[in-house]
């Protein structure tokens, strides 16, 4: 450790905020040199403060991305769990609205929870919800636009996808979860979902300043998927028709695709 | 005397109120009196949607200051240059009529850490946080503003005064200060420091806003008074004398009230809002010949009622 840096004070307190503490033995152990009480005396409860507001106010930022994934453990746990969930993913950047990318991948591997396999596409469309809330204003791909594309141009068409979209394939009914689980009146009013697996999608998007969240049938999710990945419109329609036993509905999933709010423009130089 | 709102940069020196979404919508229809809007810069750091719409909409009706609270200034760490870049977007966007940051840091090796964390006072931390204000400013292109921490711990190294390390700061970088009222109370009992002599040795003629806010009681090693800056109640009466205090000494200046935990209804922020006021217009129609600036604040108090 450099000495000029020793002096300014964070390389000494950093490592004391975020170490469990479990005795007064940790908390003292936790105690950077020279931090004091106003006679000089070492000051481990003071210190302590900084520990607390550190992790309430992380755990508070993490809650409030996560809001269903709270409800659903219920307040103590979800406290405990965000505590190891920050210790091994600590904020890298000040800007806390972007906070805890890593946490559906964090549940899917916590050996705890692994009785509870919707807990991680939960938190998967919490997340998403969260980017389209603060997404780019984007203007959404008009239907006005996509029908002023010569049929034989159709085929070769390839669009951009809107910001705040997201389409999540899950086989848990985390629509249905999410919903309910987001407030306490929510919990009261919704009955629990049926649990058992499924294929399931729902799309996420901000068509204005509200986000919303609705199902997709597998088709269109497939179909929108391919699009959103990059795919022409005549790749996406053989992508779900390679999935589909009989008769894919092609003439409702351009309607959907017009309508999904999944996209913003076309990808070629055209005026929409 | 010297007056303070010729620096107090384009806020009227009146008071002003914290941003919360949920009143966003009662704000727009009430239109209520209130001086300023203060925002976090952090909370504005996203592309787009309901939180720009809502700052935006505000902004059209109010003076905006903004407030930020991850620079980590007094930290080791050079400055976050993607963070100052992002404060840059919301300055040239939203031409806030003032920019603060705090006397701490959050960041240390890339790790965030969402408090405002202390650091000792020595000749050594005052070049690096002098060195880090320039930066700000350079970048910015604007006068900052910085504010006196909450403090509950000391360092055994320390070898300044919090109030003459932030007379170094302002004297060497040209900054304004930020005088939380609040915050020195808090650290004036939980540093055992007379709150009178700290504000006799602070540097007002460098302070562009005042902060006020409520603490919460703890105990410390001792069994002694530890306060925490919580935010999250209503401004303690020792903090309201301290404030008519400093008011009645130096004049009116932009007054705001921060509640940002266990968040009341508008109407309480306003009355929080309106006890300021009462004290700061005492001060604005006696004793000192208006500036026009004050005129202007009167004016725009006028506008937004």
């Amino acid at each position: 450790m450099r000495d000029d840096h020793t002096a300014l004070g964070s390389s000494r307190l950093a490592g004391g905020l975020l170490v469990p503490v479990a005795s007064g033995d940790d908390l003292a152990r936790a105690l950077p040199a020279g931090v004091v009480g106003p006679e000089g005396q070492p000051a481990p409860r003071r210190f302590s403060v900084y520990r607390n507001n550190v992790m309430s106010s992380l755990i508070e930022a993490l809650g409030s991305v996560y809001p269903a994934i709270r409800g659903l453990l219920g307040e103590d746990y979800f406290k405990a769990l965000a505590a190891e969930f920050i210790r091994g993913h600590p904020p890298r950047s000040p800007v806390l609205l972007d906070y805890g990318a890593e946490f559906a991948g964090f549940l899917e591997g916590f050996p705890p929870l692994a009785d509870y396999p919707y807990l991680a596409d939960t938190a998967r469309l919490e997340w998403a919800w969260l980017k389209a809330y603060h997404a780019a204003d984007v203007p959404g791909l008009s239907p006005a636009c996509l029908a002023g594309v010569a049929a034989d141009a159709l085929g070769e068409l390839t669009l951009r996808p809107h910001p705040a979209a997201a389409i999540l394939m899950s086989p848990w009914p985390v629509h249905e979860i999410w919903q309910r689980n987001r407030t306490q009146d929510a919990r009261e009013a919704l009955p629990p979902p049926d649990l058992s697996p499924g294929d399931r999608a729902v799309l996420i998007r901000r068509p204005e300043l509200e986000v919303e969240v609705t199902d997709l049938s597998p088709v269109e999710a497939r179909f929108l998927t391919a699009l959103q990945a990059g795919e022409t419109l005549s790749g996406a329609l053989d992508t779900v028709l390679a999935h589909e036993e009989g008769e894919a509905d092609i003439a409702g999933l351009l309607a959907s695709l017009a309508t999904s709010s999944a996209f913003c423009a076309l990808h070629r130089g055209s005026a929409c | 005397m010297t007056t303070m709102s010729d620096l107090a940069g384009g806020l009227p020196a009146a008071a002003g109120l914290g941003l919360k979404p949920d009143h966003v919508r009662e704000i727009l229809e009430m239109r209520p009196a209130v001086g300023f809007f203060e925002v976090h810069a952090e909370n504005f750091m996203g592309d787009g949607g309901m939180p720009h719409r809502q700052l935006s909409a505000i902004r059209e009706l109010y003076p905006v200051s903004l407030h930020g609270v991850g620079l980590s200034i007094g930290g080791e760490d050079p400055l976050d240059k993607g963070h100052l870049a992002r404060l840059k977007r919301l300055v040239e966007r939203y031409a806030p009529a003032q920019f603060s940051e705090h006397l701490a840091w959050s960041t240390h090796e890339g790790t965030y850490f969402n408090d405002l964390l202390p650091l000792p006072y020595t000749e050594q931390t005052l070049a690096r946080v002098c060195d880090h204000v320039d930066e700000v400013q350079e970048v910015l292109g604007l006068r900052m503003l910085l504010e006196n921490p909450s403090t509950y711990v000391a360092f055994s190294e320390t070898t300044l005064s919090e109030t003459e390390f932030l007379a170094e700061i302002a004297g060497r970088t040209g900054c304004g200060l930020l005088l939380d009222v609040n915050n020195v109370h808090v650290s004036c009992v939980n540093q055992q420091w007379s709150p009178q002599d700290y504000l006799a040795d602070f540097p007002m003629q460098h302070v562009g806003e005042i902060h006020l806010g409520g603490h919460a009681q703890d105990t410390d090693d001792l069994g002694r008074p530890l306060l925490i800056d919580s935010h999250d109640r209503e401004v303690d009466a020792q903090v309201w004398a301290l404030f008519a205090d400093v008011i009645a000494r130096h004049g009116s200046l932009p007054t705001l009230i921060e509640w940002d935990q266990a968040l009341p209804d508008l109407p309480v922020l306003l009355d929080e809002a309106r006890r300021a006021e009462a004290i700061l217009s005492a001060h604005r129609l006696s004793g000192h010949r208006p500036s026009g600036h004050r005129l202007a604040a009167d004016q725009e108090m006028r506008r937004a009622g």
